[in-house]
């Protein structure tokens, strides 16, 4: 669904994306995991648009993303800082989404998915307005709108970050229920407990290169661990060995 | 891009300045026409007022709003949006409500106490300017993502064409005081649109010929019809130029 071809990223002297090839299908549920700015959410802001990279393509659905747009309706995005306009109320932006969707994405007939609104009992808090908010209430209107469009590609950056335990929850059943749908979804996080239960592949960045892309399910008979967290401490223990045998 | 515009107005009009701005032109105006009893006098005092004040006025308030709708365009860009469009409705909705501001808070004075030509012709020079500095405090926006560098940027590009500009044209027309200047000062004025918006005003005064150097000139070269012509071709080339480039870099700019 996602073809990605030689990605490659510098800001001034810093290379942040290095030669990243992949292919990312529907169906799937990816990691992404990597040490702190070893490039994920560039990546993921390449895959959005946000970014524009120094040299490579991106196909989405076989089409590239350079200078085009309407892919984007495919897309749900939950940014890892939600920013919103400060004096927009929630209700404001989640109807100002809509709106722009409607007409933007050509197809009026989007269907709306509001199953995490009512989750996280959004509507009681319609009339805040954004600068007001929590941290974590900001993840949850990031959240649900991400969803609410029921895009074919789900892209989240951090998504339980700053939720309480019970957000947390309700996000990640809703998480799972997409994926049971034979949508592509695409996460990162710090919480490897997390990613475990949800997630059918592992792609690795370190340093802007793409270190392994491999289904969960291969790297743990490989590792013979059963968690994600030990199966990727000890590929990377593997693989510095290597590093010292043939430098 | 009709609907950002919308939302685009809609936060304007939250924040109220723009209404500030408006009355400010108003008091301005209502105070100049009823204090001078001969409307051409007060209409030219009107004029070097809207000479200084559109363009800081427009400048600072769209480099300001530019930094601070950052987050609504970060959302936005997510979204199934093109990004010059994002652009270009953010640009157009700024500019509009500047403009309106401008042309209700002078308009109507102007309306009510001295409706001439003259009094058009600076609604139209007052409306070029809006438009033009709004553009170029979007370049300025755009080519840096530091607010204080920004607005700092804009600042220097209200100084340059409000004060610096006729220094150097008066250094240069001295310098070469032995040479014939005419041809060089109509390209000169060409290069500050606060200059072509003020010739262009005296060209639809009959006063044209004593107001000022370059004003004369473009009187004599062109004649009324043929310099207003000229200035305002001149200064859509200032509008047309900055938006070009702010489009350009707003396109490969990361997020």
């Amino acid at each position: 669904m996602i073809t990605v071809q030689n990605l490659h990223k510098t800001y001034g002297r810093l290379t942040v994306l290095d030669d990243l090839s992949v292919e990312l299908k529907a169906g799937q549920a990816v990691s992404l995991i990597g040490p702190n700015g070893s490039g994920k959410t560039t990546f993921i802001k390449c895959l959005l648009g946000l970014v524009i990279p120094d040299g490579g393509t991106i196909r989405f659905g076989g089409r590239s993303v350079r200078h085009d747009w309407i892919y984007r309706q495919h897309v749900g995005y939950m940014p890892q800082i939600g920013r919103y306009p400060d004096n927009m109320r929630i209700r404001q932006v989640i109807d100002m989404l809509k709106d722009v969707r409607r007409t933007a994405g050509r197809c009026p007939a989007v269907r709306l998915d509001e199953d995490l609104i009512r989750a996280f009992d959004l509507p009681k808090l319609y009339d805040k307005p954004m600068r007001s908010l929590s941290g974590g209430t900001r993840q949850k209107v990031s959240a649900c709108l991400a969803f609410l469009f029921d895009p074919e590609v789900l892209i989240l950056d951090e998504p339980t970050a700053g939720l309480d335990p019970l957000s947390a929850e309700l996000l990640k059943q809703k998480i799972r229920q997409e994926k049971e749908k034979g949508k592509l979804i695409l996460l990162t996080s710090h919480i490897l407990s997390d990613l475990d239960e949800l997630t059918t592949d592992v792609m690795y960045l370190q340093e802007g290169k793409l270190q392994f892309f491999r289904e969960l399910a291969w790297l743990k008979t490989q590792t013979g661990e059963q968690k994600l967290g030990r199966a990727i401490a000890a590929i990377m223990a593997k693989e510095r060995k290597s590093e010292r045998a043939n430098p | 891009m009709i609907k950002i515009i919308k939302y685009v107005w809609l936060d304007i009009l939250q924040n109220r300045i723009v209404l500030a701005y408006m009355l400010f032109l108003l008091v301005i105006s209502g105070t100049l026409f009823g204090l001078e009893s001969n409307g051409s006098k007060a209409l030219m005092s009107l004029l070097n007022v809207t000479l200084m004040m559109v363009p800081l006025v427009s400048l600072m308030f769209t480099t300001i709003h530019f930094y601070n709708s950052y987050e609504f365009m970060e959302l936005l860009l997510a979204q199934p949006i093109d990004r010059s469009r994002l652009l270009l409705g953010e640009l157009c909705g700024v500019a509009s409500s500047l403009a309106t501001a401008f042309l209700l808070g002078v308009g109507l004075p102007i309306a009510w106490y001295h409706p001439t030509p003259t009094g058009a012709a600076l609604l139209l020079a007052g409306l070029a300017l809006t438009l033009i500095f709004v553009s170029l405090a979007f370049l300025a926006s755009v080519s840096t993502r530091d607010k204080a560098k920004g607005i700092g940027l804009s600042l220097l590009i209200w100084l340059y064409f409000a004060l610096l500009f006729d220094g150097l044209i008066l250094t240069v027309v001295f310098m070469f005081s032995d040479y014939p200047l005419e041809k060089p000062m109509l390209i000169m004025a060409a290069l500050n649109p606060v200059d072509l918006a003020r010739i262009f005003i005296m060209l639809q005064m009959d006063v044209s010929a004593l107001m000022g150097y370059t004003g004369a000139i473009y009187q004599a070269f062109f004649g009324s019809v043929g310099g207003s012509i000229y200035t305002l071709a001149a200064l859509s080339v200032w509008l047309l130029i900055p938006i070009a480039l702010t489009n350009r870099i707003f396109r490969s700019k990361d997020i």
